[in-house]
């Protein structure tokens, strides 16, 4: 955890403050880009070449290749954005929460009042 | 002149709008939430009857990117687009802006010493969009009011204080006094309660704190908004950190208020809730 992080001290919690928002701004910048289905089409077709054009650091782009989101979040990823890189890849919400958790989706899913409620 | 005749904080979560558009009223999981507006859309409707809503919402890379994210920004346009997130845009109709009331808002919040960045164009996203229909009925094509959407950041930090939020609202009560026509005007918050979208705590959410908020907003406004980022976020959640958008709206309003109703359902990863306020000073 960066010193920023430390700042805040919040456990399990990063705090998308400005020194994280710099660190991840080359992922936040593609993910965004994925609101458009043309981008989102150039992204599958070709995984790397879209991260290298966005300047993903190696760190990141690896992060990107396992699908690791708590790893992605720690290098100044913010879900709001990679929910984003997540509907291309067909990773929802819950399914990113409960991987950041070291959970399954089932265990997650049994931590919540109403499951229904998707 | 103009009136505050409302004042409402609402949750704004993604999946409500997805349920609302798959028509999951019924639905045994989502019929709670639905109920839990209807009484409030009713007294919106019948005995409210406002003209225009100021709604205090946060933009989700949909308009602003982080290249340019503003502290807080004003809509000054005759309307306003519903926008695509990336995942199809939401069948609801565009929203009719207020432009004069809207230009007259931007003149004395910035005269009052609120420098607000003003917006000839602004796609509004599920921060905004989400408790519009749950609030007020629409066709296929209008909605049965005006709207001027007021955007706060609570996505990067630093964000303003709860503090500066609250003293936002009470500049927007003195703005809509000053306000020569009689136009009637509700001020909705948006976001919360509690709830964390990151790291290994995703998925906290504090139904105590949540319920507290709900009253202590009524009675101790200015103790509530004193709380630091830190404070809020620790109890509530890194996302839960939004609920200062709700001191906008109490600001707003009288030192004390009338609640008309509340609710709150925390089904999965967010304490939904909903608060509406009369004035009664």
């Amino acid at each position: 955890m960066s010193d920023t992080q430390e700042r805040w001290g919040i456990p399990g919690t990063y705090v998308f403050d400005l020194a994280l928002s710099r660190q991840g701004y080359a992922i936040n910048k593609m993910c965004n880009s994925l609101k458009f289905d043309e981008n989102r089409e150039a992204f599958k077709a070709d995984e790397e070449a879209y991260m290298e054009r966005y300047g993903l650091s190696e760190e990141q782009k690896q992060a990107v290749r396992e699908r690791d989101w708590l790893r992605l979040t720690q290098l100044g990823g913010n879900l709001f954005f990679f929910l984003k890189l997540g509907a291309t890849l067909g990773y929802g919400l819950y399914t990113i929460g409960a991987q950041m958790r070291g959970e399954s989706y089932e265990q997650f899913m049994s931590t919540r009042n109403v499951p229904g409620a998707t | 002149m103009g009136k505050i005749v409302a004042g409402i904080g609402s949750s704004h979560v993604p999946s409500i709008g997805r349920a609302y558009d798959q028509q999951k009223q019924t639905d045994p999981a989502w019929q709670p939430l639905f109920d839990g507006y209807e009484p409030v859309k009713r007294w919106l409707a019948e005995e409210v009857k406002a003209d225009v809503v100021i709604l205090v919402y946060n933009d989700h890379g949909t308009e602003f990117f982080l290249d340019c994210y503003p502290t807080f920004a004003l809509g000054v346009a005759d309307s306003y687009a519903v926008a695509d997130e990336g995942y199809g845009k939401r069948p609801l109709p565009d929203f009719p802006g207020d432009a004069a009331f809207s230009e007259h808002l931007a003149n004395h919040l910035v005269a009052d010493e609120f420098d607000l960045t003003l917006c000839q164009e602004m796609a509004l996203d599920h921060g905004f969009l989400t408790a519009m229909p749950l609030l007020w009925d629409h066709d296929d094509t209008a909605w049965p009011v005006k709207v001027v959407p007021l955007l706060v950041n609570v996505i990067q930090h630093p964000l303003p204080t709860g503090q500066r939020c609250y003293k936002l609202g009470e500049a927007i009560r003195r703005a809509v006094e000053a306000y020569p026509e009689d136009t009637r005007v509700a001020v909705v918050g948006t976001g919360g309660l509690s709830h964390q979208l990151n790291g290994e705590r995703f998925g906290h959410i504090n139904e105590e704190w949540d319920k507290q908020w709900l009253q202590r907003i009524q009675d101790e406004p200015r103790e509530l908004a004193a709380l630091s980022h830190k404070e809020v976020m620790t109890e509530a959640g890194a996302e839960g950190g939004e609920v200062i958008m709700w001191f906008v709206m109490r600001g707003a309003m009288t030192e004390r208020v009338e609640e008309v109703h509340r609710f709150y359902y925390a089904p999965m990863t967010t304490g939904m809730a909903l608060l509406a306020l009369n004035n009664s000073d």
